[in-house]
């Protein structure tokens, strides 16, 4: 894949002299979902505000598809759609205006056609001429879906799609993330759901005080920081940990009628059986065995602890 | 240039006075006319002309001047401070459209909405008094850059302003006054002779008197002095305005 934003160096100091974004880089390839994380603060609003043109860059570039998001600003906004965190829409207008506005802005001609298809898609048809204060919460934030996406961007920015909207809507919403994405559009958002990130992104960023932590395809980061948990029921108790087993780190539960091994699954060797084999050569018998997957939310806590 | 952009704020900017055309056309043309009624009938027939010119016919440019200044200020401050007050602002600044383009599209409908008011009040003063126009171009011509001019200045004021408060701080405090001692309802020359001196500091007497001068051939100021001000005046709202988009006052973070 292609890459389609490129973010260099990127700083953004406020007057006041807070720096929400601290020499950051970027690469987000086209037809991509990159969901970047990161607490409240973390500068993920700020890096999308300096993509889109609404926040001024201290330093540093942006190239949107090869160009420059300042000299070439006409081209590379065209590119992009964007849906921010609140919802901002004007309460009087209805819900076709509003959307033939957005793509007017764009210097587009009226395309009743799309805009129909558009609406369509978002389930937001038979609202068309409804004024948009009369919708619920859900609604609007598709009708912001709608007017990021009036001029078929290729780029989709989703500043926390979900943040406040009911499980049925997430779900909703992932589903036109996720088909949007199969029309090739390049989507970035941010999220301060874990879940969201696992269940739709392609790669995952972490941002914390303005600093990219990391950014790595989802399955090879759950697999490399996944710290797996093999909890071992034993037929006898046990006091203490016997010496012999003392290096693998074994934690005693369960009032010594169990223990905990932790193994990473991206190493080579894990140490299950050589556990076992160990084990067996003491004596000790075991009884049942089970393993516990670390999550992602887990995986974002230790990150933004380290 | 984005065309379509400018067109697309123009075009929603009038349809939101469409909408609310009672408030917008209907309120203003009213309050008019009860001047005419009030000014004009009752109290201007007990009046002496002045420059020969009937009471009745004289207080017309000021009138006009008086609501078209305060309608180009109140609908490009709060056309642009509206979409600052619910957050969409952010499609104007994600659009592919200059700030020059963004400019036009609101100014260009603030404009027009005053204009439109002006020559409606212009056509009904017509029902009250007898008018004669001297100069009609330049009648059109000036009220046509007042309007541009009270509409860049009513802009400022929208992009300045955080909260409602302060929008019509400025337009209530200092450009009303500004306007009713302006030369509105008389000349200059019927003040005494140091409030005379001091009517000179308020600049909108010359946009009142140069208006005035395109009706009757006469005004308190020369009419150069009253373009020249004119031309002074629009440049320096032209220049703030650019500063503000330069450097994002207020607009961008």
């Amino acid at each position: 894949m292609s890459e389609i934003i490129n973010v260099q160096n990127l700083v953004k100091k406020y007057d006041n002299n807070f720096t929400a974004v601290k020499n950051l880089n970027l690469k987000i390839r086209q037809g991509e979902i990159i969901a970047l994380l990161g607490p409240n603060g973390a500068g993920k609003t700020t890096l999308i505000s300096t993509i889109c043109g609404l926040s001024s860059i201290t330093s540093g570039q942006i190239k949107v598809n090869g160009l420059d998001v300042i000299k070439d600003y006409r081209k590379t906004r065209e590119l992009i759609g964007l849906v921010p965190q609140e919802l901002a829409l004007e309460p009087f207008e209805k819900v076709i205006n509003s959307v033939k506005f957005s793509r007017r802005l764009f210097g587009k001609k009226d395309d009743n056609d799309y805009i129909e298809k558009l609406l369509i898609k978002l389930q937001l048809f038979d609202k068309k001429n409804n004024i948009i204060k009369s919708l619920s919460g859900g609604m609007k934030r598709r009708v912001m879906i709608a007017k990021a996406l009036s001029h078929n961007p290729q780029i989709i920015f989703l500043d926390e799609p979900t943040a406040g909207v009911d499980v049925e809507l997430r779900k909703d919403m992932w589903s036109i993330i996720k088909e949007l994405k199969n029309e090739g559009v390049t989507i970035i958002l941010t999220t301060h759901y874990i879940e969201e990130a696992e269940m739709i992104a392609d790669r995952i960023g972490i941002i914390n005080h303005g600093e990219l932590l990391l950014i790595e395809e989802k399955k090879e980061l759950i697999k490399r920081m996944s710290v797996k948990t093999l909890k071992v029921k034993l037929k006898n108790t046990l006091d203490i940990i016997p010496t012999k087993l003392k290096k693998y780190n074994l934690k005693l539960i369960d009032e010594g009628k169990s223990f905990l091994y932790y193994y990473n699954t991206g190493k080579e060797r894990t140490g299950i059986t050589s556990l076992l084999s160990d084990m067996n050569k003491i004596g000790i018998n075991l009884f049942d065995i089970q393993t516990e997957e670390t999550s992602l939310e887990e995986i974002f806590v230790k990150i933004i602890k380290e | 240039m984005n065309i379509r952009g400018i067109h697309a704020i123009y075009r929603y900017e009038m349809n939101r006075s469409f909408r609310t055309l009672i408030q917008s056309l209907v309120s203003p043309v009213l309050s008019t006319i009860l001047y005419f009624i009030v000014f004009g009938a009752a109290i201007g027939s007990r009046m002496d002309n002045i420059s020969n010119v009937s009471y009745g016919a004289f207080i017309v440019p000021g009138l006009i001047m008086l609501t078209v200044q305060m309608q180009s200020v109140n609908n490009a401050s709060f056309g642009i401070y509206f979409p600052k007050f619910i957050g969409t602002t952010y499609e104007l600044l994600s659009a592919p459209l200059s700030f020059v383009e963004i400019v036009i599209g609101y100014v260009g409908a603030a404009t027009t909405k005053a204009v439109s008011i002006g020559l409606i009040i212009l056509c009904t003063s017509y029902l009250f008094v007898d008018l004669d126009i001297k100069y009609p171009f330049f009648m059109f011509c000036f009220l046509l850059i007042t309007c541009i001019t009270f509409s860049l200045l009513g802009f400022i004021i929208g992009i300045v302003s955080d909260n409602f408060e302060q929008l019509n701080i400025v337009p209530m405090l200092i450009i009303t006054p500004l306007v009713f001692l302006g030369g509105s309802f008389y000349t200059i020359d019927m003040l005494p002779p140091f409030w005379q001196n001091f009517a000179l500091l308020n600049p909108i007497v010359y946009l009142i008197s140069g208006f005035r001068w395109s009706f009757f051939g006469v005004g308190d100021v020369p009419i150069f002095t009253s373009i020249i001000f004119m031309l002074i005046f629009t440049s320096i709202c032209i220049s703030i305005i650019w500063y503000i988009f330069k450097t994002g006052y207020k607009i961008k973070n």
